[in-house]
């Protein structure tokens, strides 16, 4: 589904650019520190208008990984209905890249809630704040080391009482 | 109140003391489902609405992690429990993805009858409940008792009337009997009346147009920058519709059209959903009418539908198949990859994006909600509006709260 002159444009660009194919999708592998003007190239020079999501995906103990985060820009043009999907990996401790709210406005909410889930902030954001977990909450569930059993977090939060509410 | 102060861009109320804060939710019956908005009013005027959400959180994308493909369609019908067949739809056309299986000819039909009746149940809730929030009662009655129909059909075709959990890996959990079919055909038969009774209560009505024309106005630059898809962004005059577009079932043998606006405003929103039950309908009818014979599971050889009762009590291989789909350690092979797919969903593009790691168990089943990308745009449809528009905009926007947290 995505155009070969996105990719050849895309690899002239970025030369460090990895692509591969599954199942007629292709997926660009880009560093960290090159995410953004990749995102921009492709939001400018090739017309990737609309961004569909944002995810992450965390590796832990996945075979073959060699990275732990992993985190997902799906692309598409919504003129052409051409998509691509941008990755990039990610290692503790520097779980931080830049946000891409400047680029596409629809990316505020799906980057706050990768931030609630998986603690990768995102350098710019106006406003990174929890979205689904309450403000209290100090860990991120979806990672895989998150315990399945336990008492959680819940124990930790403030009691409200009637008398000193 | 803390979500008020955190915010950035919050008012300072020093230098603006004529204006007042709002709670609205979570539990009210405009917002229909459980989500809280904090609103910043200058008399009835909204200068900021601060939505907090996660009331419903309930850890659906975790849950994807423990339960394999077969049994997580459960969860899925709980996400947009209004629609619940296009769930099913979209998370097993995902799964099929990234396996590679091809299904029958006759299962695709099944899905495509499936994902547009639900389309029309969900578009008869939505402009139903739109109506009735603007004071239309009548035309909310009308598009209920059609919803009942529709809820017969489910529960003739599967047995269940609201969480249907109707796909299976490879194919369908039963095939279309006579009664089902006759019972869609009574449907396609009778649906237009209704259709033509509600668009001449509202589609000129005063009151409905002067509550919905000009309110929450979304230009096309904007619904594409911010996301919108499905009846959202078509109302502002994006053609897009991943049914023509990209089909992943067999669209392609359908006349129908895509159904767009270029207001933008509440309006636009519900004479797109209006015109798109007109569209679904004949798909249903020429799907139903054309429907191809043949099994609706994949053959026992790919080994992720479970084979009939029939073949595992009388075949070795069906014996084998239904033993090793069966049992906890077995399960079926899916590649170390993940993929990406999606289909026109009611409410907008949904899809899933899975990463398999071997088992039968994914790795991770992220879905992107439609909802949770339309209320982002709530704040910014809002603004400027009076607080009685509120419930216009929500009631266009179609914010399912299941599907919002997941």
């Amino acid at each position: 589904m995505t155009d070969s002159a996105t990719i050849a444009a895309l690899a002239a660009r970025f030369p460090e650019v990895k692509t591969s194919e599954f199942r007629g999708t292709t997926r660009a592998v880009v560093l960290s520190k090159s995410l953004y003007d990749a995102l921009a190239f492709l939001k400018s020079e090739r017309q990737f208008d609309f961004l569909v999501d944002i995810t992450c995906v965390d590796y832990l103990h996945y075979r073959g990984a060699e990275d732990r985060f992993g985190l997902v820009y799906l692309l598409a043009n919504t003129e052409t209905n051409e998509r691509i999907t941008v990755r990039t990996f990610l290692n503790e401790p520097e779980l931080t890249v830049p946000s891409a709210v400047s680029l596409w406005e629809g990316a505020n909410w799906m980057e706050r809630e990768v931030y609630d889930m998986f603690g990768i902030t995102f350098a710019g954001h106006p406003d990174l704040r929890r979205i689904l977990l309450p403000e209290e909450f100090t860990a991120f569930p979806l990672r895989k080391d998150y315990p399945l059993q336990g008492r959680g977090e819940r124990h930790n939060f403030p009691v409200l009482t009637r008398e000193n509410a | 109140m803390s979500l008020a102060t955190a915010h950035p861009n919050a008012v300072s109320d020093e230098s603006q003391d004529y204006i007042w804060t709002l709670n609205f939710g979570p539990q009210h019956p405009a917002t229909h489902t459980t989500l809280r908005l904090v609103l910043k009013l200058d008399g009835e005027r909204v200068v900021e609405a601060l939505p907090d959400i996660g009331y419903l959180h309930s850890g659906f994308e975790k849950l994807g992690e423990s339960l394999d493909y077969n049994q997580y369609v459960t969860i899925t019908d709980r996400m947009n429990y209004i629609s619940p067949m296009s769930n099913n739809v979209a998370w097993h056309g995902a799964v099929e993805k990234l396996l590679g299986i091809e299904l029958p000819r006759r299962a695709q039909y099944i899905r495509v009858i499936v994902a547009e009746l639900s389309r029309i149940s969900d578009h008869l809730l939505c402009n139903g409940a739109a109506g009735l929030d603007t004071g239309a009662f009548t035309y909310f009655m009308y598009a209920f008792y059609q919803r009942e129909v529709l809820y017969d059909i489910f529960e003739t075709l599967c047995g269940a009337r609201f969480t249907n959990s109707y796909t299976r890996v490879g194919g369908l959990m039963y095939d279309m009997t006579p009664l089902v079919i006759e019972k869609i055909r009574a449907f396609v038969k009778d649906f237009p009346k209704t259709l033509d009774d509600m668009e001449r209560l509202l589609n000129r009505n005063k009151i409905f147009i002067d509550r919905t024309k000009g309110v929450g106005v979304l230009t096309k630059e904007e619904a594409i920058n911010r996301s919108a898809s499905g009846p959202v962004a078509r109302g502002s005059g994006v053609t897009r519709d991943l049914r023509k577009d990209e089909p992943v079932l067999p669209y392609g043998d359908f006349d129908f059209q895509v159904c767009c606006a270029t207001a933008g405003d509440c309006y636009a929103r519900y004479l797109v959903r209006m015109a798109e039950m007109r569209e679904s309908l004949g798909i249903v009818q020429q799907a139903i009418e054309n429907l191809p014979q043949g099994p609706i599971n994949v053959p026992i050889g790919e080994r992720t539908a479970l084979p009939t009762k029939r073949m595992v009590y009388s075949t070795i291989e069906g014996t084998i198949s239904h033993f090793e789909l069966e049992m906890s350690n077995r399960g079926f092979k899916v590649p170390h990859d993940e993929c990406y797919s999606a289909i026109e969903a009611p409410n907008g593009e949904l899809g899933f994006y899975i990463v398999g790691n071997g088992s039968d168990v994914a790795w991770r089943a992220r879905c992107r909600p439609p909802s949770y990308i339309h209320f982002a745009l709530f704040p910014h449809l809002i603004r400027g509006h009076t607080l009685s528009d509120i419930v216009a905009v929500l009631g266009s926007l179609n914010i399912i709260a299941a599907e919002l947290d997941r």
